[in-house]
């Protein structure tokens, strides 16, 4: 998936990755698409949950060898 | 407006603090007005380290050489151990890059977290400002937390 920035969280966990999500989509225009590396699990749930309450969207997620991927699209 | 969140720090235990700083910067972090208000055993998270233990009378002056405070003093909940779980459970955290509360607590107050630290309390122990961290944003009573909490979407009492 195509990204405008990317944010490296791995081997972060609770609460970092949700921190730094929410300062980097700042940085973002609306429109563009943020890819979150991360390690913990915990992100499956989370960014889908961060973007249910903020109003972003959830655009999708790929895990490969433990390394999980996520994007999320900034429309706030 | 934005939706606020308070947390009532009631306690002073470090475990209780890294979750309560886990859930005011995730509150921060979904746009949400989050204030944290100190009261007693909790009001030692927010003590500086290095503060000095100056107060009247000798039940304060005890109290307060032994309630000394500063967030990097607080201990476990459990498996304290006089301190052995507690520098276990930090290197634990270290290794997992996991934040301290003293990190958390900056982390916090960065994402606009509003620290408010009770007078009754301080008053009662007889410690002044001086005590406590730059970060703290007011010292006030029952009701400045209870006006917010009456608007607030979450309330927690940690």
């Amino acid at each position: 998936m195509k990204a405008d920035a990317t944010l490296d969280c791995v081997g972060l966990y609770c609460p970092m990755p949700i921190h730094q999500t929410a300062n980097k989509l700042k940085e973002l225009k609306t429109g563009q698409v943020l890819e979150v590396l991360a390690s913990d699990e915990g992100i499956k749930e989370d960014a889908p949950a961060w973007c249910r309450a903020t109003g972003n969207e959830f655009i999708g997620m790929e895990e490969q060898g433990g390394e999980i991927k996520v994007y999320i699209k900034k429309t706030k | 407006m934005a939706e606020k969140m308070t947390l009532i720090m009631f306690s002073g235990d470090m475990d209780k603090a890294l979750a309560a700083f886990n859930l005011a910067i995730g509150g921060a972090s979904i746009g949400m007005e989050v204030s944290m208000f100190f009261t007693f055993w909790g009001l030692n998270i927010i003590k500086k380290n290095e503060g000095s233990m100056k107060s009247k009378g000798i039940m304060r002056k005890m109290l307060n050489f032994m309630n000394r405070g500063g967030a990097k003093r607080a201990g476990l909940s459990k498996f304290h151990m006089f301190g052995m779980g507690k520098w276990m459970m930090g290197k634990l955290m270290k290794n997992v890059k996991s934040p301290s509360v003293q990190e958390l607590m900056v982390m916090a107050h960065q994402s606009g977290v509003k620290f408010i630290a009770c007078t009754t309390t301080i008053g009662m122990m007889g410690l002044g400002k001086e005590a406590f961290i730059p970060e703290v944003d007011s010292y006030a009573g029952v009701a400045t937390y209870l006006a917010d909490a009456k608007d607030g979407r979450i309330n927690l009492f940690i």
